[in-house]
């Protein structure tokens, strides 16, 4: 982390960043036509064109779009570079190439210039890593993100969110650049196969995360809420968007962006296929987001339920069956339904770890399903799923009750006769 | 003997994610029922897929034609695709294939889905976890015009957009929105572990495996194990050993992406223990 505050002294903004690069740019045009004439004899398979630093021309090279352009002050500071020139070969030469620096006399010592464009390509890779994590490197990826220069998700619920470019190890020679989409919180091949040769060690495991961590507006949050029923198509809710009050994230430090939260769910003639057949639904949950940010609260550290598995229903209640496939939470009917069946069979088994809280509790709720739907509710009127998160709490305490299940129990018959078991 | 107007429409660029509807199949004004409304001309559209078009059409009319035949045949496809036949049609091929190793390649673009399938015709699923799946062509609705053709991943079960904007342009009704699921319930064989690398029996990635002939023995072996989830196992608890990817700064997990994926993966719990519940009770 030191190296970024190492690199205060540069320019914060874009705008005086590239001024400051055009202007060491025509600096430096003497020299480059000197150099171009060493070149030709020395470099000559790489040699930029006199008026194109090494840098910017690496840069424009096909399947280097998704590389920003590194200030050559952060490349000459050697502190940047701590420890790169045990990793880079003919790391004098290469540094040379980087830099368009006039090489020294005694060149004819390297057996291949291809060795030292490979070096250069290494050095100037692993420079990259590291630049991208400082202020100025994110704010030109930032430049190049809303572009879209990097793509977007091939996901298509993920709505075209755009990805940033994502190493999956931070040695070079590893694997090659993947994407990560910061949406579906996953990482996806470049659809171009020219970016195959690209090394994702030149942008490194930190950069996608900590580029969404500085940039909180392009992060979408972890929750979503599906567009109320009155909206009835997917394109209409995308237009009213707009008219959406602005979207708030109540963790400061989490994602600003409204998510795109909807989750394929597999149909055959118009049917959800059930979870029971062998073929259902399994991966669902690597896509799905709680509608409220509270209901993250009820995993805790270990991955466990913390409480009873109620905060589901939330997810009923928006479910317009009639719709098809869209503002919907795929798992949200079968869960809970089956769930609320299978917790009253399950309650003296002994169950796996991560259930034990919850089956605990299920065992002391076991007798209410079996009232009838009319039973006196003793909490009161069905809670809506507004207030959920609060009863969730005073359910530990109150007896359990059927006011809270009975919203369960009507859903079966509802949710059922709309569904079929495809198996 | 292949009718005309299908091969040369097979053949067109852009179609590759076609297969062939069989003749007797067209032929069977049943399984045409309702077409006749969705399709202008039907009749004409209908002769100039069978090759029975009068020579004589005005010029004007053909342009409008071609458009109604290529529509036409899209739902003819879509309809085929999940028929018994159509399915049975595309294993039946992939068994032979055990058993010939190597058949002289059918027509490329005559290749029935399955094969089509295994061969990665449409493509390979983008997600990296997933090691490059073959992916399956499915819509999104059945009604034409509405959405283009997506591409199914049976191992991340989620959707994807072609990568081709040709392919990115097909209408998702030409292939429905069952095909995929309807396949993995009639052949569970075929459903794709959730991981390890890609077992099809046919070339892993990049035709790698082609032409050797050791590599053909691992392949029969492989397919004989059957491919994927075995015909009596069970996928009550396949998600838990989905790889998944972790968003890491300097090695330390992102606090909020960590919460989600801990919620994400007590969904998937329950849903596992719901599932191995029930087989138990079963």
């Amino acid at each position: 982390m030191s190296r970024r505050n190492d690199y205060h002294t540069l320019p914060q903004g874009e705008q005086s960043l590239q001024d400051e690069e055009a202007i060491s740019a025509t600096g430096e045009g003497d020299e480059e036509m000197e150099d171009a004439v060493d070149q030709e004899e020395g470099y000559s398979s790489s040699t930029p064109t006199s008026t194109l630093t090494w840098i910017s021309w690496f840069c424009s090279l096909p399947g280097h779009e998704y590389f920003c352009e590194v200030a050559e002050e952060f490349i000459e500071d050697d502190f940047n570079l701590t420890g790169l020139n045990v990793m880079v070969p003919f790391w004098k030469e290469a540094m040379e190439m980087v830099l368009d620096m006039e090489p020294d006399e005694d060149t004819s010592k390297i057996p291949d210039v291809s060795i030292v464009e490979a070096s250069a390509e290494l050095l100037y890779g692993l420079c990259h890593q590291r630049f991208i994590l400082t202020r100025a490197g994110l704010q030109a990826m930032v430049d190049k993100y809303e572009a879209g220069v990097f793509g977007s998700c091939p996901r298509v619920y993920c709505n075209g969110c755009n990805v940033v470019p994502c190493g999956r190890s931070d040695l070079p020679g590893t694997d090659t650049v993947k994407l990560f989409c910061p949406n579906c919180n996953d990482i996806y091949t470049p659809p171009s196969s020219r970016f195959q040769g690209v090394d994702g060690a030149f942008f490194g495991t930190t950069f996608a995360h900590l580029f969404f961590q500085s940039y909180r507006e392009l992060a979408p949050a972890p929750f979503w809420k599906p567009a109320s029923p009155s909206s009835t198509s997917p394109r209409s809710s995308a237009s009213s968007s707009s008219n959406q009050p602005a979207f708030v994230n109540p963790n400061p430090y989490g994602g600003q962006k409204r998510a795109a939260g909807k989750v394929y769910v597999p149909k055959i003639y118009g049917f959800r296929v059930s979870e029971r057949a062998k073929c259902g639904p399994r991966m669902q949950w690597m896509r799905l987001r709680p509608e409220n940010p509270d209901e993250l609260d009820l995993v805790d550290w270990r991955g466990r339920w913390i409480d009873d598995n109620d905060h589901y229903e939330d997810d009923e209640e928006q479910i317009d069956e009639d719709r098809p496939m869209e503002d919907f939470d795929p798992d949200a009917q079968d869960d809970d339904d089956e769930e609320e069946e299978e917790e009253e069979e399950e309650a003296n088994d002994s169950v796996m770890q991560g259930r034990s809280v919850s089956t605990s509790f299920s065992a002391l709720r076991s007798p209410t399903p079996t009232n009838p739907p009319d039973s006196p509710a003793s909490t009161g009127p069905p809670q809506t799923p507004r207030d959920d998160a609060a009863t969730k709490c005073a359910a530990l305490s109150v007896p359990p009750s059927g006011g809270k299940l009975r919203v369960v129990r009507q859903w079966i018959p509802r949710g059922a006769s709309a569904r079929a078991q495809v198996c | 003997m292949r009718m005309q107007w299908i091969s040369w429409f097979l053949s067109s660029k852009g179609n590759e994610y076609f297969c062939e509807v069989e003749e007797d199949y067209i032929l069977d004004r049943f399984n045409l029922t309702g077409l006749n409304t969705e399709v202008q001309h039907y009749a004409q559209a209908l002769d100039m897929i069978t090759d029975n078009l009068d020579e004589e059409i005005q010029d004007d009319l053909r342009g409008n034609l071609d458009l109604q035949a290529r529509l036409l045949y899209g739902l003819i496809h879509a309809r085929w695709i999940v028929t018994a036949r159509g399915l049975a049609k595309m294993v039946r091929t992939s068994t032979s294939l055990v058993m010939h190793p190597d058949p002289p390649p059918p027509r490329h673009l005559a290749r029935p889905q399955l094969e089509k399938y295994k061969r990665a015709d449409f493509g390979r699923c983008p997600r990296v976890l997933c090691q490059s799946q073959p992916l399956l062509p499915v819509g999104l609705t059945d009604v034409p015009y509405e959405k283009s053709v997506k591409l199914y991943c049976g191992r991340c079960e989620d959707i994807y957009s072609p990568k081709s904007s040709r392919h990115g342009s097909i209408d998702g009704a030409y292939f429905g929105t069952s095909f995929p699921h309807l396949l993995f319930l009639v052949y569970p064989n075929l459903i794709p572990p959730k991981t390890g690398p890609v077992e099809l029996g046919l070339p892993g990635r990049g035709g790698e495996v082609d032409s050797s002939r050791r590599s053909r023995r691992i392949r029969e072996e492989q397919e004989a194990q059957a491919e994927g989830v075995g015909e009596g196992m069970s996928t009550a608890s396949v998600a838990s050993k989905a790889d998944r990817y972790r968003p890491r700064i300097f090695g330390f997990q992102v606090n909020e992406i960590a919460k989600l994926q801990r919620w994400q993966e007590a969904v998937r719990d329950r849903q596992i223990s719901r599932l191995e519940e029930l087989e138990e009770n079963a």
